[in-house]
């Protein structure tokens, strides 16, 4: 990865934070304009600041590094409002010196794909990256799923994030920040609940893929677990930028006025404990 | 027409999410006491308090039996199919001004279909159903089915059907069919719509698309809890506004979000408000929906649009 800007990339920036973002085409569906001007774009448009930005054809490759290289040029022209969130795969060579770089370069979080790289729960390469990220004081950022699993190509066999391997990535340090995006109440409620008060302080979910009224899981999961366990994500774009903004406008009213933790929080959670 | 009840409801403290223009959605399921759900009376409240609040018109609604409860969601029982129609009726006489219902049948019993069609639907004005539901119990081209729709080409009311979009196999719990095997059925049948159901719920939509683009009595609904960026646009290009439905189903924050991406993808006024309830009370007729008065005469049954 290159160095530039770095300074930019390290600006807190106020308001709503999409913390599920990324650009650049998907290998099995064409998604129509998946590029940083255009999300600059839409994120105006629904009044959010800022996203985290991942790169979604590195999301099946086997090497992050060019990847991440183009994800840093992309998101470089519209810096502090797109927070480029890199690849750091642990079973690739230097896979250390990628996850320092990312630090050094600001980026609030990296991500992660074990069901992609076939990576099973208990998987010695992402509890070393778990630790890695709990010292460098950075969140390890986790995908459920990118499409809904009755719709996949033949050949996108990987499979969702289990609850067991988020358990097992929380449970591998004491200080590392995990944030899982596009998972549904039975994953969420399975993962929380199976881990200890200390261990489930420092697991955080995007509302993407939570189901709101008639169903009701966004709501019963704020009253159950808590509004700050929960952060703005939207899975663009791939998934419309509008679906969580309507999730939190149909809440009951009780519910609306408790915030969602902040991306910022998130983040100083992970700092805060290096 | 005339600005609905509905946005005079949800108007004492805010404004409907979705403007007060009319919005029917014609994908709604309830619950019953027969369900096996402790929660059902919640989901039902839920369902009709997030409609006030969105601004939904009318919510065009059916119930699947038990869902599962005494006989199987997909394959229900002619026991639970009375038992779950009347309770849809009855909700619609309870809420008069907001809900509609689907009678739902299976087409293994073709009697007992025939049967609920007619006493479902043979009621006075505002006490019957106004559509059919046909759920997943049968292919959609299978002979069995046809019975059910020469009884909506007679009784004029459109049929929704359960689609899963582009089946590769057989799935468990349903005989599920996709947008060929619907499109079969709509070939035989020109006069009567056919409602394909949930183009975001599950499956490969593109796949659904071209298959039923030529058959302009195939109707797209646009619930389910799928939002890919890129379907609603690909979904006018193919049919055209005039064939699309705006509905929820199961999740109505994706409904809600789907009603507001469609300007984003490129729909004008006009062919918003087709969506939100236009075709709506074509293929339904204004007359079946409530505050929903029509401007003239329904532009186009489906009846007239395959002739």
């Amino acid at each position: 990865m290159r160095t530039t800007h770095a300074a930019a990339r390290t600006r807190a920036v106020a308001g709503l934070t999409d913390v599920n973002t990324f650009v650049g085409g998907y290998a099995f569906r064409h998604v129509p304009h998946p590029d940083a001007a255009t999300l600059v774009r839409v994120l105006e448009r629904e009044a959010v600041a800022a996203a985290w930005v991942g790169h979604l054809p590195s999301v099946f490759h086997r090497d992050p590094t060019p990847g991440n290289d183009e994800l840093l040029a992309w998101t470089e022209p519209h810096a502090g409002v797109l927070f480029p969130i890199p690849v750091v795969r642990p079973d690739w060579p230097l896979w250390q010196r990628t996850l320092t770089r990312a630090r050094e370069l600001g980026a609030p979080a990296v991500r992660a794909y074990p069901p992609q790289w076939g990576m099973a729960p208990g998987d010695r390469a992402m509890r070393a990256l778990a630790g890695a990220c709990g010292e460098a004081g950075v969140v390890l950022l986790l995908t459920t799923r990118l499409e809904d699993g009755r719709q996949r190509h033949w050949l996108d066999s990987a499979g969702d994030l289990t609850a067991a391997a988020v358990r097992d990535i929380v449970r591998a340090h004491a200080r590392v920040q995990v944030l899982v995006t596009a998972a549904g109440r039975a994953m969420i409620e399975e993962v929380h609940w199976g881990l200890t008060a200390q261990e489930r302080a420092r697991l955080w979910w995007d509302i993407s893929w939570i189901w709101g009224p008639p169903e009701d899981d966004l709501a019963h999961l704020l009253r159950t677990l808590g509004a700050d366990r929960f952060v703005y994500g939207s899975g663009w774009p791939l998934r419309l930028a509008q679906t969580p903004r309507a999730n939190l406008d149909l809440l009951p009213d009780a519910l609306r006025k408790d915030a969602l933790a902040t991306a910022r929080a998130v983040v100083a959670a992970a700092r805060g404990a290096e | 027409m005339t600005e609905r009840a509905g946005a005079t409801r949800a108007s004492s403290a805010e404004p409907p999410l979705a403007g007060g223009t009319p919005l029917v959605d014609v994908h709604a399921h309830f619950l019953h006491a027969g369900c096996g759900r402790t929660d059902w009376e919640a989901r039902n409240a839920s369902r009709l308090a997030a409609g006030e609040r969105i601004g939904i018109t009318v919510h065009v609604a059916s119930i699947l039996g038990s869902f599962g409860h005494t006989s199987p969601t997909y394959f229900p029982s002619p026991d639970d199919l009375r038992v779950a129609n009347d309770a849809m009726l009855d909700l619609q006489r309870r809420h008069p001004d907001r809900v509609r219902s689907y009678v739902t049948v299976n087409p293994n019993e073709p009697a007992h279909a025939r049967e609920e069609i007619a006493r479902c639907i043979g009621r006075p004005p505002g006490e019957g159903a106004i559509g059919i539901k046909l759920a997943a119990s049968r292919r959609a081209n299978d002979p069995l089915v046809d019975p059910v729709a020469e009884e909506a080409a007679r009784h004029r009311v459109p049929i929704l059907h359960h689609i899963w979009q582009h089946r590769r196999r057989e799935w468990p719990g349903q005989e599920a069919s996709d947008a060929i095997e619907l499109g079969a059925l709509a070939a035989r049948h020109p006069q009567v719509a056919f409602i394909l159901a949930h183009i975001g719920g599950g499956g490969d939509w593109a796949h659904t698309l071209p298959a039923v683009e030529d058959l302009p009595n195939v109707y797209l609904d646009l619930s389910g809890s799928g939002v890919d960026r890129g379907m609603l646009d690909a979904a006018a290009r193919a049919v055209g506004a005039a064939r699309l439905l705006w509905g929820c189903d199961l999740t109505m924050e994706t409904g809600l979000a789907k009603l507001r991406a469609l300007s984003a993808a490129g729909l004008d006024d006009a062919a918003v408000a087709q969506v939100r309830w236009r075709n709506a009370a074509s293929i339904f007729g204004s007359h079946a929906l409530p505050g929903i008065v029509p401007e003239a005469e329904p532009r186009a049954r489906a009846a007239d649009a395959a002739t």
